[in-house]
């Protein structure tokens, strides 16, 4: 089948969804009002609170959501086959993701721009934002450990890429210097950075000795390491230190330093990498040649496991702290919310659509397609790998040779994962200092304390899970997890729409019926997880893996209780619109 | 024609880009001012300012940012009985 068909069905059945289902969700749900006054007008501050034109607004939502969650996902999902991950991205968009992403940001304009955080506190209890806090925390350790697997697991397939991100950080610094002290546009800076980066990856592809190939060093994949370990191992762990001492600097540095001027130049490489996989895709139109489905994929089952391995790009509970974050407070006119919530999911849609086709199309047959995904651990390490790989392929439509195609694809997936790295270590400094607030221990509030908690349990989880290459290489172990808490939160979004409408006499199937089905997969894909493989007598017993899902898993119930408990409460009348 | 909607596209990405930028530019600037307006209120918490006098010309200037900041600081009415802004 070709695969440029996929694509169309795919794009087809989202502008479907954007055209019909969202008009229909704003007309007759939310029924949003142009005249309504938001809070970006009531509360006009020229700093958090600006009105902003909706096409500005969507371009800055959808820059802060995409990232290389809803690419990592999909290259491990195809493991079922490709028909399954198609189906739940585009569904899972436009019936969850788009409501979801949607739904908070209408939910936080009609509150005073307000977090679901805080919003959780107003609709359910006190006890609800301290349940929040906690499923952030976790999600973000999870995010932690996940991308720093990612990096260093990159960094070693790939060692062209190393040099060019490492240069990413003096350009990002020298953006900044010349943005915020010198006051430049920064469009140009941030393009010669681009193309600096990029010079240097195709210098790098070519050049062996500016590859830092640390494997290598130390006498290739079967050489010895340090401390006894073999030489991949050591690789791994070098990375990790390195990469958390990094992120150490980086979350404790001023945003504008470093944070902000590396956003700009992602952006650029988000439309770069999004143009060279569509244009490649329309110049090649590979043959799929994965299976529709895998029946030989029977040692675990597709249903609930799919549904949190896919989390971004089907739906995400992140999307909703960035809705109800900052984009809630900037939104000119409250119709504008259909643009900006749910054509930002499909633009993540989108981008997880043709990650699902570069893999999918980057085997030249069948059977190497079933020898590379044999197993669903083989597909959680090799996922990321056949992508950069299926995308290279799909560049080369665009007479871009396939070394320099993989280095620079990796260092896309790199620079997002990196950032992603750098605001969620931030963020858990932000919560740990909260609870700690919370909990009257005022040293967790220290900048570094809270920075030193955050960095040393993330590089504690990424080490810890053993992988076939050994110590530190099991990262992606943990993406099931990742998957399942950014569920979770999503999950408990939706409730606090739904209670919303309720309490304001509407509708409210529409957030109700994704809100149990994404809690009930995820309770289902916890349970089989935490009891049948890690528990003491589970297959693949491992006590980090089985104490973490043990939380995440009581967690999950706790919510479904809190949830049953708001949703049936009786309020004193229905609730004023914006009350 | 080609020329003006490619320079559109460039400037709609631009504002894009520099929204945040923007937005860290206004965070800083409000920070100083109010600062400053601590500085002419220091009287009010015992610190003495020499030119106090001089700080009332200000006044019809400051009215209005000084209502958007007593807003900002979680005060509903002006808490000053000098200056009623509202």
């Amino acid at each position: 089948m070709p695969s440029i068909l996929v694509a169309i069905i795919g794009m087809i059945v989202f502008a479907l969804g954007y055209r019909y289902y969202s008009k229909f969700v704003a007309e007759k749900i939310f029924r949003l009002d142009p005249s309504y006054v938001t809070p970006a007008h009531k509360y006009k501050d020229g700093v958090d609170f600006v009105p902003t034109n909706r096409f500005v607004l969507w371009g800055h939502h959808f820059t802060s959501v995409a990232g290389a969650a809803p690419i990592v996902g999909p290259a491990i999902a195809v493991y079922w086959g490709w028909l399954p991950a198609f189906l739940w991205v585009i569904l899972g968009t436009v019936f969850a993701a788009g409501v979801h992403d949607f739904g908070t940001l209408v939910l936080s304009v009609r509150n005073k721009g307000q977090s679901v955080g805080t919003l959780a506190h107003r609709l359910i209890g006190q006890r609800a934002k301290i349940l929040f806090l906690f499923i952030i925390l976790i999600l973000v350790l999870m995010v932690n450990a996940v991308f720093a697997w990612v990096i260093a697991n990159l960094f070693i397939s790939y060692p062209a890429s190393v040099l060019p991100v490492f240069i990413q950080i003096p350009l990002a610094i020298w953006i900044g210097y010349a943005v915020y002290k010198k006051n430049k546009k920064m469009l140009v800076p941030s393009l010669i950075a681009l193309a600096v980066m990029y010079l240097t990856a195709v210098v790098a592809s070519k050049v062996g000795f500016l590859q830092i190939d640390l494997v290598q060093y130390m006498g290739g994949e079967d050489g010895a390491g340090l401390f006894g370990l073999g030489s991949v191992s050591t690789a791994f762990f070098i990375w990790i230190i390195i990469l958390m001492i990094y992120v150490y600097i980086a979350s404790t540095l001023p945003v504008w330093k470093l944070l902000q001027p590396r956003d700009f130049i992602n952006s650029h490489q988000l439309i770069v990498g999004l143009l060279i996989l569509y244009l490649g895709l329309l110049f090649v139109n590979p043959e799929i040649t994965a299976p529709i489905t895998n029946p030989a994929a029977n040692d675990v089952s597709w249903f609930p496991l799919l549904f949190i391995t896919i989390a971004c790009g089907a739906i995400s509970g992140f999307h909703g702290l960035v809705s109800s974050g900052t984009s809630s407070k900037q939104l000119n006119k409250e119709t504008d919310a259909r643009f900006v919530g749910y054509l930002g999911a499909v633009g993540e849609g989108i981008l997880a659509l043709v990650a699902i086709i570069a893999v999918i199309t980057f085997f030249p047959s069948k059977d190497e397609f079933l020898a590379t995904y044999s197993s669903f651990t083989a597909s959680n390490g090799a996922g990321l790998g056949v992508f950069v790989e299926g995308a290279s392929k799909l560049a080369s439509g665009l007479m871009i040779p396939t070394d320099v195609a993989s280095t620079i694809v990796s260092i896309i997936v790199v620079s997002f994962a990196a950032t992603t790295l750098d605001t969620s270590v931030r963020l858990m400094r932000y919560i740990i200092a909260e609870l700690g607030m919370e909990y009257k221990v005022p040293a967790l509030s220290k900048t570094h304390v809270a920075t030193s908690i955050a960095v040393v349990s993330s590089a504690a989880l990424v080490l810890l899970p053993e992988g076939p290459k050994g110590f530190g290489s099991g990262g992606y172990l943990l993406w099931p997890l990742f998957g399942t808490a950014n569920q979770l939160l999503a999950g408990i979004s939706l409730l606090l729409v739904s209670i919303w409408l309720k309490r304001l006499g509407r509708n409210y199937a529409i957030t109700l019926i994704p809100m149990i089905f994404v809690l009930f997969m995820t309770l289902i894909a916890m349970f089989q997880q935490v009891i049948f493989e890690w528990s003491w007598f589970g297959s693949e017993s491992n006590m980090l893996l089985f104490v973490l899902g043990a939380i995440t898993f009581v967690f999950a119930v706790w919510i479904i209780l809190t949830a049953f408990g708001a949703l049936t409460k009786n309020f004193d009348g229905p609730i004023k619109e914006d009350e | 024609m080609m020329l003006d909607k490619l320079k559109t596209l460039i400037e709609y990405y631009e504002e894009v880009l520099s929204m945040p930028h923007r937005q860290e530019i206004a965070r800083e600037l409000r920070n100083e001012d109010d600062l400053f307006l601590l500085l002419l209120y220091s009287e009010m918490i015992g610190i003495p300012n020499p030119v106090y006098y001089f700080t009332l010309e200000l006044y019809p200037y400051m009215i209005e940012n000084f209502h958007d900041w007593h807003l900002r600081m979680g005060m509903e009415k002006s808490p000053l009985s000098g200056i009623r802004c509202c």
